[in-house]
């Protein structure tokens, strides 16, 4: 499975200062230009035109914003529930706990599925990770981190290794041996090197590359046989929270959310920001794609949930009642997009329907927080993480 | 200094503002149409909404106990 790095960027002489550096392949006047982005940065700066003052830029940045709310709202012609009318309401769901994984000594942060189905690996504040097998609850790896509140891990696809990090400031890949008196800290292997905590972390289609979103309000993508850097994402003016990358078939982007209420929309080749959502009236804790890759949904703490169409290039549906006041921690959508489950901090799980907007179910079951929700992958169950330190599978 | 870098990101603003004003946009209504065709077209594939049997769904416990 040698899927080939989609990156085109390069690591070599800047064709201005001459320094080996990552290099970003931009076009001026269709003549490739290969700069690092320290010239890139230089060259904008002298190019500055003769009477572009801040106030000149600002104005054009407030006209340039009005033009994008109107080109959006033109196309608004109907609402996503209106669309969805016609459609057959969905019957009562009954959906219970069918296990529960104990084991975590303190709150579980994140979870992830492995592509087997089965198996999970999850973190929590205590630095621990461990991997469990969901079908049976019995634990299969744990790995004690060197740092406290974990807030980020991963599968690799391949299910031999697992990515984690959190307050370190760095993602480490664990090998998983099916040896289980090797001691898995021994393997570590630290991939990515961030200046604030990371809050999320994906393998991309391969074992090879992670893509890694940080407090200091950048996303980066490395090489993790390498731990280089190959490209950074700069645009969120807070900490990014959650990130989701498009599933495989519709290409090479991915979504961020943060602090700074934006949902961002990359290009992972050329780092390019290529559409951002700023509608959420808090801070944006989880963004899930639509599973046709399509569209994206994101939890906030405003205590709603959004769809973003990207062809559209808008908000199409809230998911919101005046009755849920506790903001949504993460979300996630059912294998057809028909149903997004969404994990609240009032100890709640929301089941929504995605096209008519309205709740189908509500879950209890944990004594606090819900703070990761994730379906597996052939979407015969989900799972969800809390803070009252278990993780329950509901199908 | 700051001045120039003030500068500096204003017109990465601007410069990013121009990029995202000049993307395609579909309508909603056929964007909205197509995410409902996707719906149904993978609703009969998706465990959770059509409910599956507690016989194939691995995490369902079976209720029937057999004699051998």
């Amino acid at each position: 499975m040698c899927d080939q790095t989609f990156l085109a960027i390069t690591f070599g002489p800047c064709d201005n200062c001459t320094q080996n550096k990552p290099l970003m392949n931009i076009y001026l006047k269709n003549e490739p230009i290969n700069y690092c982005s320290l010239c890139v940065e230089l060259m904008a700066c002298q190019a500055l035109a003769k009477g572009e003052t801040i106030n000149t830029l600002k104005a054009e940045s407030e006209s340039l914003k009005a033009k994008l709310e109107e080109e959006r709202a033109k196309l608004h012609d109907v609402e996503l529930h209106q669309v969805a009318e016609k459609m057959e309401a969905l019957g009562q769901f009954v959906m219970k706990t069918r296990r529960t994984l104990k084991g975590h000594g303190n709150k579980v942060l994140c979870m992830d599925w492995c592509r087997d189905k089965r198996r999970i690996v999850s973190s929590s504040q205590d630095g621990k990770v461990i991997v469990w097998d969901a079908y049976t609850t019995n634990k299969e790896h744990a790995v004690t981190m060197p740092c406290t509140w974990v807030m980020a891990c991963a599968y690799a696809p391949s299910g031999c290794a697992v990515a984690c990090g959190g307050l370190d400031n760095k993602c480490s890949v664990y090998p998983l041996s099916l040896d289980k008196n090797e001691n898995l800290s021994s393997k570590k292997k630290s991939v990515a090197m961030h200046t604030n905590y990371l809050s999320s972390c994906s393998f991309t289609n391969s074992d090879m590359q992670i893509l890694t979103s940080s407090g200091d309000g950048t996303c980066a993508l490395w090489d993790v046989e390498s731990g280089q850097l190959l490209q950074s994402f700069h645009g969120h003016s807070a900490d990014v929270l959650t990130l989701d990358l498009a599933p495989s078939e519709t290409g090479n982007t991915f979504v961020s959310g943060g602090c700074d209420k934006k949902a961002n929309v990359w290009d992972m080749r050329s780092g390019q920001n290529v559409q951002s959502f700023e509608t959420h009236e808090s801070d944006i804790n989880s963004v899930k794609y639509y599973p046709s890759g399509d569209a994206f949904a994101s939890g906030s703490d405003d205590a709603t949930c959004r769809l973003f169409d990207l062809r559209a290039d808008r908000e199409v549906a809230i998911y919101s009642k005046e009755s849920i006041i506790f903001g949504a921690s993460s979300v996630d959508f059912s294998l057809s997009g028909r149903l997004l489950f969404a994990g609240h901090n009032d100890y709640t799980i929301n089941v929504w329907d995605v096209l008519k907007g309205t709740r189908v179910a509500i879950l209890f079951g944990h004594e606090n927080r819900v703070s990761t929700v994730r379906v597996s992958p052939d979407g015969t169950a989900f799972c969800s993480g809390s803070w009252d330190n278990t993780l329950r599978i509901w199908a | 200094m700051s001045g120039s870098s003030s500068i500096v990101t204003m017109k990465k603003v601007v410069q990013q503002l121009r990029f995202e004003a000049n993307i395609n946009r579909v309508k909603v209504s056929q964007a909205a149409a197509e995410l409902q065709q996707f719906c149904i077209q993978n609703a009969v594939q998706d465990p959770l909404l059509t409910g599956v049997s507690s016989s194939t769904n691995p995490f369902r416990t079976q209720k029937v106990c057999s004699f051998l």
